[in-house]
């Protein structure tokens, strides 16, 4: 299924003032592939996905990088050609339900909005669509709450209203910026059962940006462990579950709570904290907080095969001790 | 207090503030652009016929079969006819010259706090080079070299007082174009137009509406002080403000001639400020 990429990018870098907060990054999405981007909170997970948009902006510019959606070539910077893409093979969803939709529009014309923007149909026909795709999403009464504003909607709807907008557009490649983050573990699981079905159905491509190790376990194909600004190891999901190779990766899976009842979802805990984007180390950037680190760890790792999978990348140079970690 | 004390109060006086009975106010404004509107059949006379048996004549008297109920000015017109038709002129103007700026200095303000770079600075200068000038100077100035009349004065009005607008709306630009919900319009492709005018503009019309009410005060007044010195609208029509500077001459004679446009100024000016002092409270509630 995933011989075919959709997105492909190569040694993507974003930078505020003097400093890479994004670092190099590759990542490629295969066609109906749902791809897991984690790591801990100020670890470049939304700038990365705002640079795949092209919506980096003010102080945020991006460095460098080559991206190819389906094969063509894509100018990240060039705003004209990517305003064309936004909104019919790009979609995304963003951190913030609530804040992200217009208090001043209705909810079902905010759903319409790619489609009215891009002249895909008339006006009538968008909202008629508007209406489907809320019901869709699960959103009960969706004629009635098409016509409210957000401010009449619950916190969990107005994220359901605003995946509905990026959904309608039908997107060859759907980013989700900690989709589920706002809402209860039912309406959680009935959205990522709605991504995963509209993988299915379309083929649509998805990158989900999550906290939430339990929403990759159920949901993602592959995942990519972001630290510091660098993609630190990438896997298929069993491998990197059963056999991480990375020492931040070991880490964060063992901050996972057993799957005992209902409660899931907490956020990492790691000894120490992120370092300031000033004081990111040279070299390995995980090395001030890894247990493992050692004078090697002052040269940068490269982000390689440390066994026989060609799948299973990762950047450390002590990654056969990983097991070893408790 | 008795119930109907307390009728009265809930209707008139807002819940906190300075209790100061806005509804009056409402309408009296809405009054005065009616009487504006509908001159023709309110007034009881043509407004420049003069009548010259009937110069300066107290309100109340009679002379030649017009009852001058304000009186008469130094013409012999009826001053009622003159104050009713003089409406006209000081609300257009200041209708005119609210609606010329407030577009300009809105939609120069939103550019500049969208694209801010170059045309940021360049537009932001600007305004505040124009607001380091006594506004009512500048207004003088550029009508004394114009000329005088109804366009002019709508015109010159307009370039003075588009930085008030522009200010705001750049500062509001800047931080509704940091909202999530822009971000996600341009997300679904929406581009620099529309991202303005349906995501934007919207969202900040409620402050620049208030701007646009105390302007409108001040614009009153200034049309006010160019006719007063003679830079304002020509006779034979004549503003409020003209009115009062022929006035001043007979003020120890026939006080009605500068009195009654006076009253016509004061009572539009303080009702449109406090319509938008109240306005701007109920837009903004924390800033009481
Ligand atoms: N507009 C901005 N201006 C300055 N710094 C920014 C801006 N946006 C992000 N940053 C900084 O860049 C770093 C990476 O931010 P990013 O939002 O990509 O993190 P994230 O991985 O998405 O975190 P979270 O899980 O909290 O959403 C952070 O240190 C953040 O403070
Ligand atoms: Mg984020």
């Amino acid at each position: 299924m995933t011989d075919a990429q959709t997105l492909e990018i190569r040694d993507l870098s974003v930078g505020i003032g003097p400093h890479d907060v994004v670092d190099g990054v590759d990542l490629s999405i295969g066609r109906g592939e749902i791809v897991a981007l984690v790591g801990e909170s100020g670890s470049g997970k939304s700038l990365t996905a705002l640079a795949l948009m092209g919506l980096l902006g003010g102080a945020v510019r991006q460095t460098g990088g080559r991206a190819t959606l389906d094969g063509t070539a894509l100018d990240l910077g060039d705003d004209a050609a990517m305003r064309r893409l936004r909104g019919t093979a790009l979609a995304m969803i963003f951190q913030e339900p609530v804040a992200s939709l217009n208090p001043l529009l209705s909810v079902g014309a905010q759903v319409a909005e790619s489609l009215v923007v891009h002249g895909r149909a008339t006006r009538r026909e968008a909202w008629d669509r508007a209406v489907e795709m809320l019901r869709e999403v699960g959103i009960p009464a969706p004629e009635r709450r098409a016509r409210q504003l957000p401010s009449e909607l619950s916190g969990g709807m107005c994220q359901r209203v605003m995946i509905a907008s990026a959904l309608i557009s039908e997107p060859r490649l759907l980013i989700a910026d900690e989709p589920t983050t706002a809402l209860d573990v039912t309406i959680q699981a009935q959205i990522l059962h709605l991504m995963r079905r509209l993988r299915d159905e379309t083929g649509t491509s998805v990158l989900i940006i999550t906290h939430d190790m339990g929403v990759v376990a159920s949901v993602a194909d592959r995942v990519c462990v972001m630290y510091g600004g660098r993609i630190v190891e990438q896997a298929e999901v069993h491998r990197l579950f059963a056999d991480p190779r990375h020492p931040y990766t070991k880490l964060l899976l063992a901050t996972i709570p057993r799957m005992t009842g209902g409660h899931k979802s907490e956020l990492f805990s790691i000894e120490g904290r992120v370092p300031d984007l000033a004081d990111w180390p040279e070299g390995c950037r995980f090395r001030t907080r890894c247990p493992l680190a050692d004078g090697k760890c002052a040269e940068r790792p490269p982000l390689a095969p440390p066994g026989s999978d060609p799948g299973h990348l990762a950047a450390c140079w002590h990654s056969d001790r990983v097991e070893d970690l408790t | 207090m008795s119930a109907v004390g307390n009728v009265m109060r809930r209707s008139f006086v807002p819940r906190r503030g300075g209790g100061v009975p806005v509804g009056l106010f409402v309408a009296i404004f809405a009054a005065m652009i009616l009487i504006a509107i509908f001159a023709p059949l309110i007034a009881p006379y043509d407004p420049d016929r003069q009548n010259l048996l009937g110069r300066l004549k107290a309100p109340g008297t009679e002379a030649r079969d017009v009852f001058y109920l304000l009186g008469s000015d130094e013409l012999g017109r009826d001053l009622l006819s003159r104050v009713i038709y003089g409406a006209r002129i000081s609300l257009s103007v200041a209708i005119l010259s609210v609606l010329l700026s407030g577009c300009v200095g809105t939609a120069l303000g939103m550019l500049a706090g969208y694209l801010r770079g170059w045309v940021g600075i360049v537009v932001m200068r600007l305004v505040d080079i124009f607001l380091s000038i006594p506004a009512i100077l500048l207004a003088i100035i550029m009508v004394a070299v114009l000329g005088p009349g109804f366009v002019n004065v709508v015109f010159v009005l307009a370039l003075t007082r588009w930085p008030r607008y522009a200010r705001v709306a750049y500062g509001q630009t800047l931080s509704v174009a940091e909202q999530p919900y822009v971000r996600l319009a341009r997300a679904m492709g929406a581009g620099p137009g529309r991202v303005l005018f349906r995501h934007i503009l919207p969202n900040i019309i409620a402050p620049l509406s208030v701007v646009a009410t105390l302007e409108f005060g001040l614009m009153v007044l200034f049309e006010a002080g160019l006719s007063f010195l003679g830079l304002g609208v020509q006779p034979p029509m004549a503003s409020w403000g003209a009115m009062l500077s022929v006035g001043r001459n007979y003020v120890s004679n026939a006080w009605w001639i500068a009195t009654f446009p006076g009253i016509c100024l004061f009572l539009l000016v303080l009702s449109v400020n406090l319509i938008g002092d109240r306005l701007s409270d109920y837009l903004n509630p924390k800033s009481r």
